[in-house]
């Protein structure tokens, strides 16, 4: 590793493309190629090992991983994971009645194994996902709000922890999508009016912070409806957080609409197209699939919004570990605590993105 | 509800009500009428739902509780404000609280942006690696999760006796950040303005320098007389007025500090959280605006000759900073929206305080447009600036 060189590798190599580059040269190239960068590759590599040794020493070797009692893990110098694995369930489930826990677990099965199910393409078939999205959907109620079947009755009040985030996601992208194109197609209206509804509601949407429209929805949007009429907190927020989605989403898909060309929209008149033929069948495919990174870009970034719930008091993952950690006993654990929550908000937002290359791959490819 | 083909067909006029029925501009005012008329429905609808709502329920309309005496402290203030002030000048000391936490935190997010987005196109492996992990880690976690953090944090430092002392200019304590600061002096107002000065002074010459040149061929170089004159001018005044060099040092003191200036733990909490969280999409968009000069420009212009300094100055940053100018503004934009969550960590923002005026009156419609509008106007004041910086950073087609 001191094969330090003030000289330029590149100036004496015969180009060759076939050849793979030797390891003595790619490091070379990329750690060492100048005296100066071999000097910041040491000063950093020193740095990240020390950075290394001390997560392992603290995360790993003196950690305390199992123990009822917060005494051993003040006792001890390293990371206190116990705390996750005592709090767990009020950490992840929140208010939910403690006994029922096992519905959620249920719920949350077959929530990801609808998802993972619906995101293989050779599932993409309507008349299999509609009918499959109806049974998830009525099972997962009836599990969430029992009621029925001899489960308890449980109000949207006491839902909380991961499956909320969970619905909170899955409602935003559902219903925002939809509210998304139309908006989008609503801005790129030949129709004046459409085009002026669609520009005022989306640039004032994105104008204020999420928070405003949070209120919006708890404080407000009950004031609008008749007397009598009332329309649960839950949904409420839900369609606040999706209907904020669907103005930044909406740009993105003005985007893809914008990159296709004139020819597009001449060939489809020639055919003589109605107008929502043409859109559904020429326009959309083609503009959604151009603007797919930008889109799972917002998609991921619904799912970390999520967590603004925590403002007016719903119980998601981050709010519910929140309250956990105001237990004066555990509550000098905070910094394992919330890696936990970071960590499944990287995990979830990792897999969706490793998805989406994929899905552009296959764009790339044509399979789909 | 629309359904007009973009493409405008020639259909010959109309004549029999069937060919109206079915000509394209019927069909588009129809639609456009009935979509206008539902818009205004629902808004009336809506509106004399509200009118009816607010009357049975006995809450007051209107703005006129703006000008009520408040009846609450408020932790932190860059005003004088007690609580026998107005509800508005409530809202103002949180505005300007928005403001303080937001200029801060966009000054912040902006240098460790451009080292991690410079650290990313680094030649070196290492580095590379270590700035796209950060990059990864914090523009992936939610913003609010990072703000509770780092307020875990600052709650859990040691007390004002065990502060850590960062390299005698200031202490991180439980208490928030202490810092040595200038004591204040008439000469400080004075120098801001000739700073000022200074750069109008600056942005002249180099403009004349450009005309110059552009004239007759000439380039006469502007980049050391505008650094003596915006470094020089404010210097000038210092010595003028005696250069006034004391500073204050802040010193623990029994349970708390004395001298320096004190930014609450809340204060540094929301602005680590919001910064950190910006700074990797900061670094994004630098690291596009770099790789958007193509190399084949810099070779070009190194092969005439062109100085490594005016490579820079007239190739690559003009190319760079047009990519990067207008996200990174929205950045910016996004950054003071997401100050909003102060309310979260306890600090006395504008919808913090917003929160607790409705609370208190009970008008949420009236406080919450309040909140809407001062985010409105930022954000459509950025625009504006922006599409003036967009259109005179365009490229000149000849």
């Amino acid at each position: 590793m001191k094969a330090a060189s003030s000289q330029t590798p590149l100036a004496t190599a015969v180009y060759d493309p076939l050849a793979r580059m030797s390891a003595g040269d790619w490091l070379k190239r990329n750690l060492f190629s100048s005296v100066w960068q071999t000097l910041l590759t040491v000063i950093t590599a020193a740095v990240l090992l020390r950075f290394f040794w001390f997560v392992l020493d603290w995360g790993v070797i003196n950690a305390v991983w199992f123990t009822s009692d917060p005494e051993v893990c003040r006792a001890a110098t390293g990371a206190c994971w116990a705390v996750i694995v005592e709090k767990h369930r009020p950490m992840l489930f929140g208010l939910y009645p403690y006994d029922e826990h096992w519905r959620l677990v249920l719920m949350m099965a077959i929530y990801l194994g609808t998802v993972v199910f619906s995101l293989m393409p050779r599932n993409w078939n309507l008349r299999l996902l509609v009918p499959l999205w109806c049974v998830a959907a009525v099972s997962i109620g009836v599990l969430m709000f029992g009621g029925v079947l001899g489960l308890r009755y449980v109000p949207t009040s006491e839902w909380g922890g991961l499956p909320l985030t969970m619905l909170l996601f899955t409602g935003t992208v559902l219903f925002g999508m939809p509210v998304a194109v139309l908006l989008a197609l609503g801005r790129r209206a030949p129709l004046p009016v459409a085009r002026g509804v669609s520009v005022v509601f989306i640039e004032a949407l994105r104008g204020v912070p999420l928070i405003t429209i949070l209120f919006v929805a708890v404080n407000v949007f009950p004031l609008f409806l008749p007397a009598g009429v009332q329309v649960d907190k839950l949904l409420r927020i839900t369609i606040g957080i999706a209907i904020f989605f669907a103005c930044y989403q909406a740009e993105v898909i003005r985007g893809g609409l914008q990159a296709i060309p004139r020819g597009q929209y001449e060939a489809a008149a020639s055919l003589s197209l109605t107008y929502w033929q043409t859109t559904t069948r020429i326009i959309l495919p083609q503009a959604l699939r151009i603007c797919l990174p930008a889109i799972t870009n917002h998609i991921i970034a619904a799912m970390k919004n999520t967590s603004f719930v925590i403002i007016i008091g719903l119980f998601d993952i981050l709010t519910a570990t929140t309250a956990v950690m105001q237990d004066p006993l555990w509550r000098k654990f905070y910094v394992e605590a919330y890696l936990f929550v970071a960590a499944v908000y990287l995990f979830f937002g990792y897999a969706l993105s490793l998805y989406a290359r994929k899905v552009e791959k296959w764009i790339a490819s044509g399979r789909v | 509800m629309i359904d007009a083909t973009p493409a405008r067909g020639g259909r010959p006029s109309a004549r029999r009500p069937k060919d109206l029925l079915y000509s394209e501009g019927f069909r588009a005012a129809a639609y456009q009428i009935a979509l206008a008329a539902a818009v205004i429905f629902i808004g009336l609808f809506l509106y004399h739902n509200v009118v009816e709502n607010l009357q049975r329920q006995n809450i007051a309309t209107g703005f006129g509780f703006l000008k009520e005496v408040s009846q609450f402290e408020i932790g932190e203030a860059l005003i004088n404000y007690s609580a026998r002030d107005t509800y508005a000048r409530a809202l103002l000391v949180g505005l300007l609280n928005t403001l303080s936490v937001s200029a801060a935190g966009i000054v912040l997010a902006t240098i460790i942006g451009f080292s991690v987005g410079i650290a990313r196109v680094s030649n070196n492996w290492l580095l590379q690696r270590i700035a796209t992990g950060y990059v990864e880690i914090v523009r992936n976690v939610p913003v609010i999760l990072q703000v509770i953090f780092w307020a875990a944090v600052t709650r859990n430092l040691p007390a004002p006796r065990q502060a850590l002392d960062l390299w005698g200019l200031g202490f991180l304590s439980n208490r928030g950040l202490t810092f040595a600061t200038p004591v204040a002096d008439p000469a400080h107002g004075w120098m801001l303005l000739a700073l000022v000065a200074g750069i109008v002074l600056a942005a002249v010459g180099d403009r004349w320098a450009r005309r110059h040149r552009e004239a007759t061929g000439k380039h006469v170089d502007m980049l050391w007389p505008s650094v003596a004159v915006i470094i020089g001018l404010p210097l000038i005044v210092w010595l003028a007025f005696g250069a006034p060099h004391l500073i204050s040092f802040p010193e623990r003191k029994g349970f708390s500090f004395v001298g320096g200036y004190t930014i609450s733990p809340e204060f540094v909490a929301l602005m680590t959280g919001i910064s950190l969280y910006a700074s990797g999409f900061i670094a994004e968009i630098v690291r596009a605006g770099i790789e958007a000069t193509p190399r084949g420009q810099v070779e070009a212009a190194r092969s005439i000759a062109l100085r490594p300094r005016f490579i820079m100055r007239y190739v690559v940053l003009p190319q760079a900073l047009r990519v990067i100018v207008p996200p990174l503004t929205s950045q910016y934009v996004s950054l003071i929206k997401n100050s909003s969550i102060a309310v979260v960590v306890g600090y006395p923002d504008l919808v913090n305080i917003g929160n607790t005026v409705m609370n208190q009156t009970g008008q949420a419609v009236e406080a919450i447009a309040v909140m809407m509008t001062v985010y409105l106007i930022i954000s459509v004041v950025t625009s504006l600036l922006m599409n003036t910086y967009n259109r005179l950073v365009a490229i000149k087609e000849r």
